[in-house]
């Protein structure tokens, strides 16, 4: 569903993604780890269509058939692509439930379905709410303002429920969360994974990955991917760091 | 007066239309200590100068041409024509309000409705009431609160001749809003109303007063030069909503003052949705200990349009409590002005005081100038002030795009939230409503509503 080949960006002139490949399939879920400021975000952001950064003509990207890096954002997201934020913005005088029906609608719109009125999207917004184990007061509060870190969080894997998109990718949702926070957190994934749905975990630790399991593990260092494995290798990088991998690297790039 | 107040041969000349006007004014169309105050402010109209760019007040706020508009003031109540009907949209038809309306500045009863008040308490047109009982209640307080004097406030009350009268006794509370409708008709010259409303709500009452300024479509250009004199007894409530829904051919000059006594609390929210020139000054005085005042605010402005806000509170004894929050929407090619003053007199110890001007740009056309001013005499206070301008941030753009929503449509969401927070505090809820939906007629995307 996702074909990424050899994709480079770089902002205000540094590089920071030096050709990524990878390939996601329906129903995997793929881990990106790697210590910081070795790419793992831009490339969250790349994907999604932040206009900050700026991805090299040779790069290609296809989602679901479609040029990805030719699309803008919205359109991005309207062909079922979903990035939950490190840092989701406040938005303070819209509601959770406005912000959630224009974004629903905005979809459906694109792909020749009716929008839902209020009424039906209110139903729509309270069993995603329940599934995913979350206050119904969230509805009417401004989006994530004044919300807790953990909140934040939350308020993301609800919009990736509502939304429903193909491919979600899940931008250090780990990152300032409690364990009991975390937990909620990977229920909520986990109860969205489907056959058809694909995820991205972009993740600097192994924590996350034992509440959600990968199918594949990444290793994001300066810009490259050095190492790909099963979930095992999660592990691995938990017991021993990733000093090792920096030095295999090093060959790498030296060889 | 202020000290730049000597008036031009220039002035003479505008001034020319309105003292041909105030010649014409029956002698006997009101008792006599109001004619006497009619003189006395004829004098002061005579003496000042007309408002110029050059006095402070008015540096930002360039008014020439209503200055320079040989307007027409409505000395008596002309047939006008109109029936409830034409100006169902302007009424609330609300159960249990009383709705009063006045065209061209005159009272008419015939297109007003009333609602229970409770025993006691009046409202109606100003000149029926100082013709009788009232007038013992209308002479202590009319003009006795008017401290910004400028040349048309002066010319008002040089007219004064008729306008709104609301009073409730002690410890009175109607439970249900009173709506003042000002409603210009529709003219084929320039012509000018002058207002004039006297609320005054006794110890221990509590009102909900709602002030509209409007007009019909068409005609020619018009001023509303509205004074409003407000009192609040000790303990006394009020919640006053002004809503400007003036023409685009159409200008405002309104002005009040309010006069507010010990543990007296009153929440205030001017919003301007439309006019070609609007300037709202409000001026409250807390005279006594312990008086809270809210004065809010929510401009619309585009095209090529002025609207000026002069808000000010005056800490004259201990324990005050004031919040000035205005937020403005800032499109086309208009011009915006905040000028937010909170003095803080010497006795006014323990003051509390917040004042806070947004303003969101949506155009780099537009502008503003926001001057959020403190004035302290005082040692023991709490008073902070701030002003922000700015346009929707990338990085908040870009999270609506992420889920879908063109840049658009973010932009007319984050706008009706804007201005939604702040109508969201008024405590009326079919002005909320109204407001509410104002907004979002204006500013939001076919897509999202």
């Amino acid at each position: 569903m996702l074909e990424v080949k050899q994709l480079a960006a770089s902002v205000n002139g540094n590089a920071i993604l030096k050709g990524i490949d990878l390939q996601v399939n329906e129903g995997e879920v793929h881990a990106i780890m790697g210590p910081n400021g070795s790419g793992k975000s831009t490339l969250a952001q790349v994907l999604a269509g932040h206009e900050a950064y700026e991805v090299d003509p040779s790069s290609r990207v296809n989602f679901l058939g479609a040029d990805l890096l030719e699309l803008p954002a919205e359109e991005r997201a309207r062909a079922g692509l979903f990035l939950a934020f490190q840092y989701p913005v406040e938005i303070p005088g819209v509601t959770n439930a406005h912000f959630l029906r224009a974004a629903m609608n905005e979809i459906r719109v694109s792909r020749g379905m009716e929008e839902l009125d209020a009424m039906d999207f209110e139903d729509l917004l309270r069993e995603k709410m329940e599934l995913i184990n979350i206050d119904p007061g969230f509805a009417k509060r401004f989006v994530n303002f004044g919300f807790s870190g953990g909140e934040k969080k939350r308020n993301e894997i609800l919009q990736l429920a509502v939304m429903e998109p193909r491919l979600a990718i899940l931008d250090e949702t780990d990152s300032g969360l409690d364990i009991d926070a975390l937990r909620i957190v990977s229920d909520g994934v986990n109860k969205l994974r489907t056959p058809t749905r694909a995820f991205i975990l972009v993740t600097h630790y192994q924590r996350l990955l034992s509440y959600i399991v990968p199918d594949f593990v990444h290793v994001l260092y300066k810009g490259r991917i050095v190492k790909s494995g099963g979930k095992d290798l999660a592990l691995e990088l938990e017991e021993r760091g990733y000093d090792w991998l920096k030095e295999d690297a090093a060959e790498l790039v030296e060889a | 007066m202020s000290a730049e107040s000597t008036t031009t041969l220039q002035d003479d000349q505008h001034k020319a239309r309105y003292l041909a006007d105030l010649a014409r004014v029956a002698p006997n169309s009101a008792p006599a200590w109001l004619r006497q105050m009619r003189a006395e402010a004829l004098t002061q109209f005579r003496g000042a100068a007309l408002p110029h760019t050059r006095i402070e007040e008015w540096r930002q706020t360039n008014i020439a041409p209503i200055i320079e508009t040989p307007y027409e003031s409505v000395l008596e109540p002309a047939p006008h024509g109109l029936r409830r009907a034409d100006i169902a949209p302007l009424l609330y038809n609300e159960e249990g309000w009383t709705e009063l309306v006045f065209v061209d500045g005159h009272f008419d009863e015939a297109l007003s409705s009333r609602g229970p008040l409770p025993e006691g308490a009046h409202a109606g047109g100003l000149r029926e009431a100082w013709h009788g009982a009232e007038a013992k209640i209308i002479r202590p307080h009319l003009g006795k609160y008017l401290q910004e004097r400028n040349a048309y406030t002066a010319l008002n009350s040089a007219f004064l001749l008729d306008g709104a009268f609301v009073h409730l006794p002690k410890n009175a509370a109607p439970g249900k809003p009173v709506h003042l409708l000002f409603l210009m008709s529709r003219h084929d010259h320039p012509a000018a109303a002058h207002p004039r409303s006297l609320i005054v709500l006794e110890p221990g009452s509590e009102a909900q007063v709602l002030v509209t300024f409007a007009a019909m479509d068409g005609g020619a250009d018009y001023l509303n030069n509205a004074v409003e004199e407000i009192v609040l007894g000790n303990n006394a409530r009020l919640t006053y909503v002004r809503v400007v829904e003036e023409q685009v051919q159409g200008h405002l000059l309104a002005t009040t003052e309010v006069h507010q006594g010990r543990d007296s609390r009153m929440y205030s929210f001017a919003a301007t949705l439309s006019g070609q020139i609007v300037r709202n000054q409000i001026c409250v005085e807390l005279a006594e200990e312990n008086g809270e005042s809210v004065v809010d605010g929510l401009y619309l402005n585009d095209g090529k349009r002025l609207v000026d806000n002069m808000l000010s509170v005056h800490h004259s004894q201990p324990q005050g409590t004031s919040r000035i929050s205005c937020r403005g929407i800032l499109d086309g090619e208009s011009k915006s002005v905040f000028l937010g003053k909170v003095c803080v007199h010497p006795n006014a110890q323990k003051t509390d005081s917040r004042q806070l001007n947004k303003n969101l740009l949506l155009s780099d056309h537009a502008s503003v100038e926001t001057k959020p001013q403190l004035e302290i005499y005082a040692d023991d206070v709490k008073c902070t002030h701030g002003a922000t301008v700015g346009a929707p941030p990338q990085e908040v753009l870009f999270y609506f795009r992420s889920r879908g929503i063109s840049e658009e449509a973010a932009r007319g969401m984050l706008t009706c939230g804007f201005a939604g927070e702040v109508i969201e505090e008024i405590p009326i809820e079919a002005v909320r409503a109204r407001l509410h939906r104002y907004v979002f007629e204006k500013y939001a995307p076919a897509k999202v509503r």
